[in-house]
């Protein structure tokens, strides 16, 4: 009987995520502000009716009380974050909010299925983070100098990266952070946003040639820290993001070209020179070959993913235990198993939405800090999502990445809301602009006086 | 002012078009993945998910061509599952048995097996009463009755039987001895793992041994295609062949005089195969090897050993000698001998060997059926004419008279294989086919350290007249 309620629950599963992923791109189709926010609001719907369906097949499994409290729980912070938003920031973007919320749901399903005590570690930290990014809008909106602290962001990004390298505990053959008090903390996690903050100011300041060195070779000296750290998906992400600013800054497609030579000819360079990354090239050629040398992880997660073809086998019905490190790096092939492949694809496309979200504010805005902030963090957000789904399904050899919201680790998690928060502030001084111009325009309307003629240049 | 802004986001279309047409790669990538390359990577034997199935579905059976029972699970009162081959040790190899990592087609149809294809409704009829649903039967292309008269014929001698339809590939019959009952796998896995005759080994494909006189077909291919007049090849045997301080001789001694290609086949001539060894190209003998599968994957649901040629640019003239008659380096498997026999006797198109038929759901409906596929030529159409050409003067007054006048006919060769220096006791060889000129069947027999020559020749007659009766 459970086995049956479990079947029927994966159709509706891949259902309502079918439903909810095409309006997430359906929704710029309209132009109706009315039939928008329903569809914003019906995502909501879908959203909490998925969670609801998986949590009773969880709770069906364990026949537990703690799993009926825990999903209480988060459908009490699914709604406060809906709710605050449109409280504090009714300008904001309900889009990336129900996104939001939908990766940290898929993401919690997933973890309460695999280790309940990881799951509620997860909560409390989303809980925690989600209270933090509130006001990082405000902060965005209101500070007018953050703009201005280039050596800031450069150093505090330096410092922390080295005292990682010197100090750092050593997981999965990286060095990723320490330890403090039991909570682990990745700072390559935050140096990323800083990261994107440093470039962006510089940029900002000037565009010449003098300066451009300066700030390519502060951006190298985070790379080869990382590389030196042996935190290989950091220091790609870092390089990728840093290409990509230069690129839209300068508007030279050479800077483009010669990056990505530079790029070739260093993975070269550190391929020769790590065995770590070695390892992990000869695992992605043949996983199999390689099973008792680093090929495990992969194979198991390619088991995974076959082993739930199209539709899954229906969640708490795989082995997904079986996959090493399944709640952070592997979390994709997890959910793939259990919830199908159809799921899984779908979920590509929400990361993918939120990416040309981001993209889209990013081009709205007129500052070019601004318009790099939003460019940086979403180059970030989504080469990350690249490397992990990749990685698992060995599309690319892995880099041990965590899926931004989903895969469990507190780091992650706070460093990628805050980014949403900042987004978020930029898409409120989007709004704000866009307000400005309107009363400027109405203004001009009401002199109506030709002669005076000095047009808003936008 | 459109154009001011479209001016100015240029670079981030670039970079969102950049990024959405990697994914879309990706997720490409992800479903050609499950389409095509998921099969292969599940049956990988690193793969623990497989047993996952038998939560939900009993295995089902695996029949034979005419649907007897090979392997099935029968359910007892107190609900656990037995395992169960009713043959015995007939099919303790190509069957295989199910517990203790799995061999055989047990392992390699272990998602089949697993896998329900019942009626959407019966499913759900058996969800309600939580009871398991059945799993799809195999059926193979095994025929008994050969399958059995090779066993017998075999007795307690250690070797190998493949019996090859030679127009489909399908594989009728699959013998290794010595055997052993899969029923009794769990109680003496241990003993089974410790004996030393290698009782687990499947010989028919896992076996390696040197091929022999059979081998001096690839010899005779090779010498066909370097000297286009080999129909006018003459060789004067005088029963030994002597190279600076090496001495070959032929079987017994024997001097077989004046003989052409044809001849030396039917007689196996050794000192012949060293004369027309001594003048082959090593590079082209080689590629000839490697065209007839010695070095490749060979084909077959089966994992099989691959066979090796051994024979390199800077061989002596002894070891181009020992190789034109099958000593040598050379290994191979009785399995890739029958594929050779298969393909000369299909025109030189080898049949993608197979082993299940089609698969059946539990109340017999059929799911898929596999198809009679070609693997490709192993040489051409005039090559392969030559060969069964030779291959029948070997039954006509050659080696292997005794399958001569019976109501079929048949093409073959014998080969003797020395592994020791025990001269008494030889590896014995026979491969061939029947109905010559519109082959029924093709065969490949090994006998290890045989008594006295011919005792591959006879079990491979015995199963001729099993199928023909």
């Amino acid at each position: 009987m459970t086995h049956l309620i479990i079947e029927i629950s994966k159709y509706i599963i891949i259902l309502l995520i079918i439903m909810y992923t095409y309006s997430c791109f359906a929704v710029y189709g309209y132009q109706d502000p009315e039939r928008k926010t329903a569809m914003l609001r019906s995502q909501n719907v879908l959203m909490f009716l998925m969670h609801l369906i998986a949590f009773i097949v969880l709770y069906l499994n364990k026949l537990e009380m703690k799993i009926v409290l825990f999903w209480a729980m988060q459908v009490g912070l699914f709604l406060a974050t809906i709710l605050l938003y449109s409280i504090f920031y009714p300008k904001v973007s309900r889009l990336v909010i129900n996104n939001m919320c939908m990766l940290l749901c898929i993401g919690l399903i997933m973890l309460t299925r695999l280790d309940y005590d990881k799951a509620f570690k997860q909560f409390v930290i989303a809980a925690a983070a989600i209270g933090i990014s509130l006001f990082v809008p405000v902060i965005i909106r209101k500070i007018k100098i953050l703009s201005e602290l280039r050596v800031f962001y450069g150093a505090v990004g330096i410092i922390s990266l080295g005292l990682v390298a010197l100090l750092g505990r050593i997981s999965y053959g990286a060095k990723l952070g320490f330890t403090i008090a039991g909570i682990s903390i990745q700072p390559s996690e935050v140096v990323k946003v800083i990261f994107v903050f440093f470039v962006a100011s510089s940029f900002k300041k000037s565009l010449e040639f003098k300066n451009i060195v300066i700030t390519t070779a502060v951006a190298a000296l985070h790379v080869l820290i990382l590389v030196a750290s042996t935190d290989l998906g950091a220091a790609l992400i870092i390089f990728v993001v840093y290409i990509t600013m230069l690129y839209v800054a300068t508007k030279k497609p050479l800077y483009l070209l010669a990056g990505t030579g530079a790029g070739a000819l260093a993975a070269v360079i550190a391929y020769n020179l790590f065995g770590h990354i070695k390892v992990r090239v000869n695992a992605w050629r043949d996983p199999f070959a390689s099973y008792d040398t680093g090929g495990y992880q992969v194979a198991q997660s390619l088991f995974a993913l076959g082993t739930g073809s199209w539709l899954g086998v229906g969640l708490t019905r795989g082995q997904p235990e079986t996959i090493p490190v399944a709640a952070e790096d592997f979390i994709f092939s997890a959910i793939a198993e259990e919830l199908g492949l159809v799921f899984a694809l779908c979920l590509i496309l929400i990361c993918v939405s939120v990416y040309i979200m981001f993209l889209n504010i990013a081009m709205e805005l007129r500052g070019m800090f601004y318009r790099l902030i939003a460019l940086g963090l979403g180059t970030c957000y989504i080469f990350q999502v690249f490397l992990t789904i990749g990685g698992v399904t060995k599309f690319i050899p892995s880099t041990g990445v965590t899926l931004p919201l989903v895969s469990y680790g507190g780091s992650s998690l706070l460093s990628t809301l805050i980014m949403f928060g900042i987004i978020q502030g930029l898409y409120i001084l989007r709004e704000d602009e866009e307000e400005t111009i309107e009363k400027q325009k109405k203004l001009r309307r009401k002199e109506s006086n030709p002669a005076s003629g000095r047009r808003a240049r936008h | 002012m459109r154009k001011q802004k479209r001016d100015r986001n240029r670079e981030f279309g670039f970079v969102t078009y950049s990024f959405v047409a990697l994914f879309l790669c990706l997720m490409g990538y992800i479903v050609y993945f499950n389409l095509f390359r998921a099969e292969d990577i599940l049956s990988s034997a690193y793969n623990e998910r497989q047993d996952m199935y038998a939560k939900d579905v009993v295995r089902g059976a695996i029949l034979d061509r005419d649907q007897n029972v090979l392997a099935e699970t029968i359910v007892n009162e107190d609900g656990s599952e037995t395992r169960s081959y009713p043959f015995s040790d007939l099919y303790a190899h190509v069957v295989g048995y199910s517990s203790h990592g799995k061999s055989g087609l047990e392992a390699k149809t272990n998602i089949e097996l697993l896998t329900s294809n019942e009626s959407f409704l019966t499913k759900i009829k058996r969800d309600f009463q939580d009871e398991k649903n059945l799993g799809d039967s195999v059926v193979t292309t095994l025929d008994s009755n050969l399958q059995q008269t090779a066993f017998d014929a075999l007795g307690d001698r250690r070797g190998a039987v493949v019996v090859i339809e030679p127009s489909t590939g399908k594989i009728l019959a699959m013998v290794s001895k010595p055997s052993f009952d899969p029923n009794q796998v769990d109680a003496l896995w241990q003993e089974l793992n410790t004996r030393d005759d290698s009782v687990l080994l499947n010989r028919a494909n896992q076996g390696q041994y040197a091929p022999g006189s059979t081998f001096k077909l690839v010899t005779a291919l090779e010498y066909m295609r370097e000297n286009p007049d080999y129909p006018n090849y003459y060789y004067e045997c005088s029963g030994a062949i002597d190279h600076y301080d090496l001495s070959i001789a032929c079987y017994g001694h024997t001097a077989h005089g004046t003989v052409d290609l044809g001849d030396s086949i039917a007689y196996s001539c050794n000192t012949s195969f060293c004369n027309i060894g001594l003048g082959l190209d090593i590079g082209a003998y080689e590629n000839t090897a490697e065209e007839v599968l010695f070095g490749k994957t060979l084909p077959g649901e089966l994992k099989s050993a691959k066979s090796s040629f051994g024979l390199t640019k800077d061989a002596s003239d002894g070891d181009k000698m020992m190789t034109a008659m099958g000593q040598g380096k050379i290994q191979t498997s009785p399995y890739h001998m029958a594929l050779i026999a298969a393909a000369i006797a299909n025109g030189g198109e080898l049949m993608t060997p197979y082993l299940t038929d089609y698969i059946l759901n539990s109340s017999g409906s059929e799911i898929e059926k596999n198809m009679p596929k070609s693997y490709g030529a192993l040489m051409s159409v005039d090559e392969a004419a030559v060969l069964k050409e030779y291959m029948t003067r070997v039954i006509n007054y050659g080696t292997a008279t005794s399958l001569g006048y019976r109501s079929y006919s048949v093409a073959g060769k014998t080969g003797t294989a020395e592994y020791s220096t025990d001269s008494e006791k030889n590896h014995s060889w026979f491969i061939g086919f029947t109905n010559v000129d519109n082959p029924d069947i093709a065969i490949s027999v090994l006998i290890e350290s045989a008594e006295g020559t011919g005792a591959a020749t006879d079990v491979a007659g015995a199963v001729f007249d099993a199928y023909y009766n």
